[in-house]
């Protein structure tokens, strides 16, 4: 049986086999739970309070589910000179987001599982006691979708590691390493005078006068609006 | 069960804070009359920094900003959304309608998109023109000066273009337009559509020493912190309380009816208290309902009485009925040129730039109203989602997709902002057999019947999506930029938005001067009962291109001035 027979037919069987995982188990301190919420400020009604901390006290994977999940992001984004996975806590996202969308709890515990089942049946040895070589063996298997099929039509295992990749990326991206990653330099007070002179030119665009005669003199903008009768702006 | 009376008579009651019952609230309180807001959601000020969103970055949230507990993600100031725990709703037949609520003080306007249009003198005559629907009661010159008064009330920024059917205002001046909002008005004047500054109601000047002046986060659907957006606590209820107007707020209140004499007459309402789920009345001498289109024609519909056994209003069987929502299809694409583009602060106002108002003549094509096109893109604040499918335009190049290690570092800053986005938002025809009621068989959670949705796109709609999806398709050519996806067709109405999706839903009491086919008056007073109001988007005839706001809070501002009046004759 070759390699991507292999990993079709243990998906296949594990799908079959149903809930073989331990389920999310209530194990987490109050302490910690504290710690958690007084980590996110942001705004929560009552309810929303709730269910957060109804979340937060609830540990969905394992620490050897953990640990797989932790060495499988390191390798869709190694670290590098901004930080890594870990300083983005992208494990901790992944296990949150399981929780929060009941259905990717099955689905991310069936990839973990299957990851170790072919680590075992090639090297005797679980997913993370593998090498990088090896472990990337694995990785090239899932890690490139069929350009001609749609993403509901990939195999299972391609699905499940676009959804790894997808959180990882997501993940990283969206925390304080990987935003000055990537340069975003918004969500901070400022005035928008348009787009600078040297994107224009890299372009070749301009504004035209009469589209700019409209808009915003930002020099007065903290004077007062007065118009005429006719709505003409005075200030 | 015991109903708790208060004792204490209140000039007007307010069902409803947001556009219209906040608009109502300011001018009948500044006339000297004692208000009560009955909101159905908590009390909630976009400066109050335990409910504030704005500023927030996506590692502020556990997930990242998802939508799970808000539908449009975790940052947006709606406390509600389609689907609200307890408080359900039903459909008849293979209705499809999605009913969108927000529970708090303000409603829907803490997080509306700001997009502040004028109806044109044609929006109020639809039928004269095309044979289709009603023609309103009321002419724009009838509502013009209360549009100005809104304009330099509230602030909005727009430029004067002179175009017969959209009418220019008192305007702030608007920003300048966004990078990939350039490739759009490149586009569009290609393909000959009409490309302006759009028209927001977001501060980019000063109007007045309570208010502050937009900083450019583009997080308008957060509400404004420093209240340079409209939303109606920060813009009408809070200067309402400040000008010492005798307001009295019940919060967390849920109106289940309006109650009535012998003669008929409205006394006050009864609602129910959502802390201790007991029924509460309040009395008043005016009841005007601002509770949203829907709301208002369920708490008529479920205030029967003896003198009102069809419902309060009802007489004509009209209420309910005629409710319609904007059309809505939309299109992405993707701008090879912008990739690896430099990266720069772009946030700009919350919302676009620019946009495209309807630019054809409805004479020379086979569906009758129009719609308006907004544009999204660029460099958003990364959030939940973020990098997803990071390389798929790789497809474009004939590049593998997919892959993992550094390589999806350069396709992440490769690809960012190289997203452009079109929506159509366009006028549906208001149809009779389009209406909600109250479903016979369900209550909510505090024992209130619950309503139940009948409503089907005709024809028309489904063409106007048609001709939307072939403007977006030309557009993006000309703008040199690839559409994605598969372009809508036939078999899924060519991607026009199920009912109530655009969140523009009007018409439930429509307004008329025939009480056998309308429901209010010009004045939006119900023709059976003198003392009732609804100033919510229930009285629109027809919806018009335009976003409803605007011209609800220009209604409720003109229906409040005859209220005063009509108290001042002591007809009340």
């Amino acid at each position: 049986m070759d390699r991507r027979d292999s990993i079709k037919s243990i998906m296949l069987g594990s799908i079959g086999v149903g809930v073989l995982f331990e389920s999310c188990v209530n194990g987490v301190s109050s302490e910690e739970i504290k710690k958690t919420i007084s980590k996110f400020q942001y705004g929560r009604t009552e309810k929303e309070k709730t269910y957060d901390k109804k979340l937060f006290s609830i540990q969905c994977f394992s620490k050897k589910e953990m640990k797989t999940i932790t060495q499988l992001c390191n390798l869709i984004l190694p670290p590098n000179e901004f930080g890594s996975i870990i300083d983005a806590e992208v494990p901790e996202l992944i296990e949150f987001m399981a929780k929060d969308i009941p259905s990717y709890e099955t689905t991310i515990k069936n990839g973990l599982s299957l990851l170790n089942q072919f680590s075992i049946k090639n090297y005797s040895k679980s997913f993370t006691d593998c090498n990088e070589n090896q472990q990337k063996e694995f990785l090239d298997e899932m890690a490139y979708p069929d350009p001609d099929l749609s993403s509901s039509e990939q195999k299972e295992e391609v699905q499940w590691f676009s959804l790894m990749r997808n959180l990882t990326m997501t993940g990283y991206y969206t925390s304080k390493v990987g935003i000055k990653e990537l340069g975003y330099v918004g969500n901070t007070p400022n005035v928008w005078d348009g787009v600078p002179k040297d994107v224009l030119d890299q372009y070749g665009l301009s504004y035209e006068k009469g589209w700019i005669d409209k808009c915003v003199d930002q020099s007065k903008r903290n004077e007062t609006a007065v118009w005429d009768d006719d709505g003409n702006l005075l200030t | 069960m015991q109903i708790k009376e208060n004792l204490k008579e209140y000039d007007v009651i307010i069902v409803g804070s947001g556009a219209g019952g906040g608009m109502a609230t300011k001018i009948l309180s500044e006339a000297g009359l004692s208000i009560a807001i009955v909101e159905a959601g908590p009390y909630y000020d976009p400066a109050n920094p335990d409910q504030m969103t704005q500023m927030k970055w996506a590692y502020d949230s556990p997930r990242r900003g998802r939508g799970t507990t808000r539908p449009f993600g975790d940052f947006d100031q709606a406390y509600g959304g389609w689907d609200i725990e307890g408080e359900p709703y039903s459909q008849v037949g293979d209705t499809q309608f999605r009913w969108f609520r927000s529970r708090m003080l303000g409603g829907r306007t803490n997080h509306w998109g700001r997009i502040s249009l004028r109806f044109g003198p044609d929006d109020f005559r639809k039928k004269s023109i095309d044979g289709l629907g009603e023609d309103w009661p009321i002419t724009y010159d009838d509502i013009k000066p209360y549009y100005d008064k809104v304009d330099k009330l509230i602030g909005v920024f727009g430029s004067k273009e002179n175009l017969p059917n959209d009418p220019d205002g008192f305007f702030l001046p608007p920003p300048k337009p966004r990078l990939h909002e350039m490739f759009y008005i490149k586009g569009a004047r290609k393909s000959n559509v009409k490309v302006m500054p759009s028209r927001l109601s977001i501060l980019t000047k000063r109007i007045n020493n309570e208010r502050g002046v937009c900083f450019y986060c583009r997080q308008c659907a957060r509400s404004c912190m420093a209240y340079a957006d409209f939303s109606s606590g920060s813009c009408l209820i809070f200067p309402a309380q400040k000008s010492g107007g005798q307001i009295d707020m019940y919060v967390n209140s849920m109106v289940r009816s309006v109650t009535t004499n012998e003669e008929g007459k409205a006394t006050g309402v009864s609602y129910i208290n959502k802390d201790d789920k007991k029924e509460y009345k309040l009395k008043g001498k005016v009841v005007v309902l601002a509770a949203s289109a829907c709301s208002s024609a369920r708490i008529l519909l479920n205030s029967k009485s003896k003198q009102h056994p069809n419902g309060l209003g009802n007489s004509s069987d009209i209420v309910g009925k005629y409710l319609h929502d904007s059309t809505g299809g939309g299109r992405m694409a993707f701008i090879p040129e912008l990739m690896d583009r430099k990266i720069y602060n772009e946030d700009g106002v919350g919302g676009m730039h620019v946009y495209s108002p309807w630019w054809l003549d409805n004479k020379k094509l086979n569906f009758p109203r129009g719609y308006h096109i907004e544009v999204w893109g660029g460099m958003g604040a990364p959030s939940y989602g973020t990098g997803f499918n990071v390389n798929a335009f790789n497809k474009f190049f004939g590049i593998p997709v997919g892959g993992y290690g550094d390589v999806l570092r350069k396709d992440m800053r490769k690809y960012y902002g190289s997203l452009i986005g079109m929506d159509g938002r366009g006028e549906s025809i208001a149809m009779k057999s389009n209406y909600c009621e109250i479903d016979p068989n369900q209550v909510d959670e505090y024992g209130v019947p619950t309503l139940r949705f009948n409503y089907k796109w005709t024809e028309h709609e489904v063409k106007q999506a048609e001709h939307m999806q072939n403007t977006f398709e030309e557009v993006i050519h000309n703008m040199g930029a690839i559409a994605l996806g598969n372009k809508a067709d036939k078999s899924s109405n060519f991607g026009l938005t199920k009912p109530g999706e655009i969140i523009h839903e009007v018409g439930t009491t429509r307004m008329g001067n025939d009480s056998k086919t309308s429901v209010v008056n010009e004045f939006e007073q119900l023709h059976d009962v003198s003392n009732v109001f609804v100033v919510d988007a229930g009285p629109f005839v027809s919806q018009a291109d335009k976003n409803p706001t605007w011209t609800i809070m220009a209604l409720a501002w003109r229906s409040s001035d005859y209220i005063i009046d009509q108290f001042k004759k002591q007809n009340f």
